[in-house]
């Protein structure tokens, strides 16, 4: 299939950190369609972040490391490339957007220049002139007026300064965004326009986005697929239609569970019982087995794989073990 | 701005006060007779006694702090009392020597201190960091006038490359004679510059928005100078700022162990001879030089962040 746009193979990411080797992604697989959302849901310290900044192999080393796997864009291995090699993809093929604008602007440069940089990066070629109007088109696409070019970060707010970070990111007409946590830290009027925002310039350039986010509405609002993932693991994976419709995993079912629902009259939510676990110190078989409602011995001593149901949809857990079409995660 | 910056040199009124007040007071009340002084030993009690009554000495201490100052602010810095030339003349002569010497100590300092502290930084908790902090270390606490013995006794005395004392005339000969104080001067300061490059360019290393340049594909050359070291600057340049004020007057040491006609100098050999109205008229030169300087280090800081900027601007 040729219009696959990403493909993230056994992908295995660690931290060696003084309290041990910290297990932060583990055999992760993944597919992106061009223009297709995925949305990745899971709690703080999932791993979510690490997977992200994986692709762009911007994983701080020390102390992380990606131990193996592959992660094909086109059917080219990021992984295998050089740094130098790796730039040419970064801002230009695949870009990103990261969590928290505050913090992601350089405070003493221009919002405009911070925009051109991503430009004129990628095109050494383009003249001064060129690269600055390039620069305002893209501010006022994200509705900003190109006349605040010349100011600096500290003078705007903190939804404005994503729309700047989102111009960053699409500056270089990527192939694929990641947006990692894009809204949460704004306040939720700000939230949903920036979402609908990045998702019509999405559509108008039909660029692939992996959204991360731990919010379950967001994700049903701007998704196609769903990843849902646990310490490190993906646990389930599906359409959003199969994910929505029929929760297969219990720790998916525990999210939903704890999302107020319009429908049903329920006077407290279900919270998911106990803590994620220590991550340097992680169970030995399912990730999810002392928060599981379900458990049993085979649990706890043996690690289920990802089983792909008839349909397609794929979920880490035994209790799924007859539905599954053939034995390969 | 011009409101910060005229609020500022009002500023110098109490430092120079209080300045001339502890510099006055500790000049005149330690023991030794500048008149006795500059008679010399032969000098009859009539004679020193005449010359205590020309400079004023027998007036009360408060009174004469008093008259000194009345002199001051008409621009009048008095003369020495040695040899009777204005002490205006005297230290603006030698000002200059100072600023040249400061200079060159100050550019040996940032050309040494300003790499190696963001060699540093960017390969923090490798061996090449460890050997250039432990070379900081060394530069800081290594006295001034000692390491400037040891390369005059390499580079003059073994080698003969360059010479050991005094200030050349003529551009090639003043660069040759400047080599030696400057890299004295130079390498003290250079450690603490390191030193404050490598935890500065250390805060600013992990932030999200070095992570979201290299995410934009830019070089990690333009990473290091563009977006980290311009935001470490701040801490840098207030270093900086304070090793040249210090360079400018602290230069003590250096200038007499190279005979250096700077102003360091001219103050060591007025204090052994109780000269005060040229002690206090290089010690007032000083001080108002240090604020000067302290006050363009902030205005630098303004250029650098357009944070500060608007500070200044709303006029605190």
């Amino acid at each position: 299939m040729s219009d696959i746009l990403l493909q993230i193979k056994d992908l295995s990411i660690v931290y060696a950190t003084e309290d041990g080797v910290v297990q932060a992604l583990t055999n992760a697989n993944l597919t992106l369609r061009q223009g297709e959302t995925l949305g990745l849901v899971g709690e703080t310290g999932a791993g979510k972040t690490t997977l992200a900044r994986g692709i762009m192999r911007l994983i701080p080393d020390p102390p992380g490391k990606i131990v193996s796997g592959e992660i094909l864009f086109e059917e080219k291995d990021l992984l295998r490339l050089s740094i130098k090699e790796m730039r040419k993809y970064r801002g230009s093929q695949i870009s990103m957007i990261f969590q928290d604008p505050m913090t992601s602007l350089n405070p003493v440069m221009t919002v405009g220049d911070q925009i051109r940089e991503v430009i004129v990066t990628h095109h050494p070629e383009m003249s001064r002139q060129d690269a600055r109007k390039h620069a305002e088109d893209m501010l006022e696409m994200v509705g900003i007026t190109a006349t605040r070019y010349n100011d600096y970060p500290h003078q705007f707010s903190g939804g404005m300064k994503q729309r700047v970070v989102i111009a960053i990111a699409l500056a270089g007409e990527p192939r694929l965004l990641i947006a990692d946590e894009p809204t949460t830290a704004l306040d939720v009027t700000i939230q949903a326009q920036v979402l609908e925002m990045i998702h019509a310039l999405k559509r108008k350039s039909n660029t692939a986005m992996l959204l991360i986010t731990h919010d379950l509405g967001v994700v049903a609002q701007n998704c196609d697929s769903v990843a849902i993932i646990y310490a490190g693991e993906i646990v389930e994976y599906g359409t959003l239609r199969q994910v929505y419709k029929n929760v297969l995993h219990p720790y998916t079912e525990g999210l939903f569970g704890s999302v107020p629902s319009l429908e049903s009259n329920a006077r407290r939510l279900a919270a998911i019982d106990g803590m994620m676990p220590d991550p340097t110190d992680l169970p030995k078989g399912c990730k999810f087995v002392d928060r599981c409602k379900y458990a049993t011995d085979r649990c706890r001593g043996e690690v289920p794989r990802l089983m792909e149901m008839a349909d397609g949809h794929k979920v880490r857990c035994f209790r799924h073990e007859s539905g599954e079409v053939n034995g390969n995660g | 701005m011009h409101k910060y910056i005229l609020k500022r040199l009002l500023m110098l009124i109490p430092v120079i006060l209080g300045v001339t007040f502890i510099v006055f007071f500790i000049l005149n009340l330690s023991p030794g007779d500048p008149a006795a002084m500059i008679l010399g030993e032969q000098a009859t009690a009539e004679a020193i006694e005449m010359k205590r009554e020309e400079l004023g000495l027998n007036d009360p201490i408060l009174v004469r702090y008093f008259n000194y100052m009345k002199d001051l602010l008409h621009g009048d810095m008095g003369v020495s009392y040695r040899n009777s030339i204005s002490v205006w003349e005297q230290v603006t002569d030698r000002f200059p020597n100072t600023v040249v010497l400061a200079i060159a100590g100050i550019l040996v300092a940032l050309l040494i201190g300003l790499p190696l502290g963001i060699l540093s930084a960017k390969k923090q908790n490798t061996i090449i960091d460890n050997i250039s902090m432990v070379l900081s270390l060394i530069g800081v606490s290594m006295p001034n006038f000692w390491f400037g013995l040891l390369v005059v006794m390499l580079f003059a005395l073994k080698l003969g490359w360059l010479p050991s004392q005094g200030m050349g005339e003529g551009f090639v000969p003043l660069l040759l004679s400047l080599i030696l104080p400057a890299l004295t001067l130079g390498t003290g300061s250079a450690g603490s510059i390191a030193r404050m490059t490598r935890s500065s360019m250390l805060e600013v290393i992990r932030q999200d928005y070095i992570s979201t340049a290299r995410a934009k594909g830019v070089d990690e050359r333009t990473v290091t100078f563009q977006h980290m070291l311009r935001n470490a600057l701040i801490p840098i340049i207030t270093s900086v700022g304070l090793q040249f004020g210090s360079l400018l007057g602290g230069a003590m040491l250096t200038e007499t162990v190279f005979s250096w006609p700077g102003l360091g100098r001219l103050m060591v050999e007025n204090i052994k001879s109780k000269d005060i109205p040229m002690v206090l008229g290089c010690v007032v030169f000083l001080a108002t030089m240090f604020t000067i300087v302290n006050l363009v280090v902030d205005l630098i800081y303004a250029f650098v962040d357009p944070r500060i900027k608007s500070l200044y601007k709303k006029g605190r």
